[in-house]
């Protein structure tokens, strides 16, 4: 089988949304679409399921504060119990309101840190890597949907001429 | 057009009676004299096995353990005098609060130009129609303490005063005249507000052009300079000045916090009712939705204050300021951690979720445990200072909250007749009803 795909372009995203609705109400598979900016409920139109993100911020958040709480009892209380100007140091419980503020900024650090972390490795994003980019004017002001071709390409196309694109490519996908 | 449920009108009146008559049954069963009370505390002594202080025993014979003993059944006797006034007090003061609230979040509203929040603005004037009522009853309540009718307000007292040079230096701000001027200048000028702006939404419905809309606009934001003012001056008239020898700088907006989230939360939960009887279809889930957040969010923020407020004195351990909390740690311990609990921990977990946000009945759980803990919130800053460790959440408590809250659903879903439950005449409205998150 191979590996064409069809790119129709468009030029606005409200002709955009209809074409996605149309083209998966006729059955084709969206491969992809690519937009200058976010085009509001595209996702829902094309079907994505909702993001996990902030289920594992939720995670990390839980990892820095039980870490923090950690960090503080081992180094304040169970390390080296000083008494630093009359605070009491005999048990966590006792000393915990000084150690808040810092179990709160580690656990959105954990939570903000690794979560973006995530989203970078989740959407294969670092410095250095080759943009995938099927036309420079997707970042301008062109929107492109990618269908994979399954079929009859003529068939396809011609579908795809009605949903109002403004051009035509058929490529092979690398 | 709304029409108040013959039922939820008799639950309403129900509430009243019961409240009444337990309200009644707190102040017949307060001891009427010393002597009682020093009966009682024999009493109590014998049940639970225990002598009363050795010391105080064997030297009961000398002049200077009697005193002692007497002075402190004088203590306890006043404590408990206080006890059926301090409930009606948390409870009245609680409601109000609510109403109050929810009219800041609604000249917020109006001033922010919110798009979304047009469809519930007769939910919230309802909720609001409670301000007058609770108002004349809250002075009323304030004219009985500056008659010597109870011994709440220490500074009210000439006798007190004489002896405490503290209260003396703060006399030029805590004395009763200037006290009952400055609330009676509260009231009024919250309740003009709030019936002037009654009175505008209700006109714009019939209106074409929006000049009701403007003078609104202008109207409450001069209403919230107003009121983040006096706002902070009735925390500190009304619930400070209980504790005339502490004082804290962030406890005007540590109210205001509370008082913020219980407003929200019972302006969820009117209108989760008045949609589950199928008279707002025009209020969606993500008008819910924005609500909830604002619950959760406010959480938070009460959290922060509490906390910040807490930790500042705990931390300096100042002995004039940190008494305030040494008595709430060691005589109202439960209540004090637990809302804690309650009004932080348990919204944070609950309300985190975006899915849990939209559906009614997490709400519902949700604002009523926010509201308990906001009661007890209240509870916490009243009592340690009226009853001391003669605390305790019983017939009188509970049925002050019974009497005020019969009250208070009487008078919202009242007003909520009087009205068409959409604000019309908004030129946001079309925003709001189309509002999806």
């Amino acid at each position: 089988m191979s590996n064409k795909v069809v790119q129709a372009m468009y030029n606005d995203d409200d002709i955009l949304m209809d074409a996605v609705k149309e083209v998966r109400a006729a059955n084709y598979h969206i491969e992809e679409v690519y937009t200058p900016f976010p085009v509001h409920g595209l996702d829902k139109a094309m079907g994505l399921k909702g993001t996990r993100i902030a289920i594992t911020a939720f995670m990390y958040g839980c990892v820095g504060l039980v870490f923090s709480v950690w960090m503080m009892n081992y180094m304040m209380i169970e390390q080296w119990p000083q008494d630093i100007g009359g605070k009491p140091s005999f048990a966590f419980i006792q000393n915990m309101p000084a150690f808040v503020p810092i179990m709160f900024e580690m656990t959105v650090f954990f939570a903000a840190h690794l979560m973006v972390i995530t989203f970078y490795m989740r959407s294969r994003l670092w410095p250095f890597k080759e943009a995938e980019n099927p036309d420079p004017r997707t970042t301008d002001d062109m929107f492109v949907m990618e269908v994979i071709v399954d079929g009859n390409e003529d068939e396809l196309i011609a579908f795809l001429e009605k949903t109002g694109t403004v051009e035509i490519k058929v490529t092979e996908k690398h | 057009m709304y029409t108040f449920s013959s039922k939820l009108k008799t639950l309403s009146l129900a509430l009243m009676i019961i409240g009444l008559l337990g309200v009644g049954y707190g102040f017949l069963s307060a001891p009427a004299s010393v002597d009682e009370v020093k009966v009682l505390l024999q009493e109590s002594h014998n049940t639970h096995g225990e002598v009363a202080t050795p010391a105080g025993h064997a030297a009961a014979e000398s002049g200077v353990a009697v005193q002692a003993e007497d002075a402190h059944a004088e203590h306890i006797f006043h404590l408990l005098k206080n006890k059926p006034w301090s409930a009606l007090y948390v409870a009245l003061f609680f409601f109000f609060m609510i109403s109050l609230g929810t009219l800041a979040f609604y000249a917020i509203q109006h001033v922010s130009q919110a798009g979304w929040s047009i469809v519930l603005f007769r939910v919230m004037e309802a909720i609001t129609a409670y301000l007058p009522v609770g108002g004349v009853l809250l002075f009323v309540f304030f004219v009985l303490s500056a008659t010597h009718m109870n011994h709440l307000f220490v500074w009210m007292d000439p006798e007190v005063v004489a002896n405490d040079a503290l209260i003396q230096n703060k006399s030029g701000y805590l004395n009763v005249p200037f006290f009952l001027i400055r609330a009676a200048i509260y009231i009024i000028v919250w309740v003009l507000y709030r019936n002037y702006a009654r009175k505008m939404t209700i006109a714009q419905d019939a209106l074409t052009d929006l000049s009701n809309y403007r003078k609104l606009f202008k109207s409450s934001a001069a209403f919230l300079v107003f009121f983040l003012v006096t706002e902070s001056m009735m925390s500190w008239d009304w619930i400070m000045s209980l504790d005339p020898h502490w004082y804290s700088t962030l406890f005007g907006w540590y109210v205001f916090s509370s008082l913020i989230v219980s407003a929200i939360t019972t302006i969820a939960l009117v209108s989760i009712y008045l949609k589950g009887k199928g008279y707002l279809e025009f209020v969606n889930n993500s008008h819910l939705h924005d609500l909830a957040k604002f619950m959760f969010g406010f959480s938070i923020f009460w959290a922060y204050l509490w906390f910040s407020q807490f930790m500042l004195i705990w931390y300096a351990n100042i002995p004039e300021e940190v008494t305030y909390f040494v008595t709430r740690f060691n005589d109202y311990k439960v209540p004090f951690l637990g809302m804690v609990v309650l009004n932080f921990v348990f919204p944070l977990l609950i309300l985190m979720n975006s899915d849990f946000k939209r559906v009614p009945w997490f709400i519902v759980t949700a604002g009523i445990i926010v509201l308990i803990g906001h009661y007890i919130d209240i509870f916490v800053m009243i009592m340690p200072a009226t009853v001391g460790d003669q605390w305790f959440i019983g017939i009188s408590e509970i049925s002050s909250i019974l009497l005020v809250l019969g009250i208070f659903i009487y008078v919202v879903f009242n007003a909520m007749t009087k009205a068409p439950l959409l604000a019309k005449g908004s030129p946001f409205i079309k925003e709001s009803e189309h509002f999806h998150y």
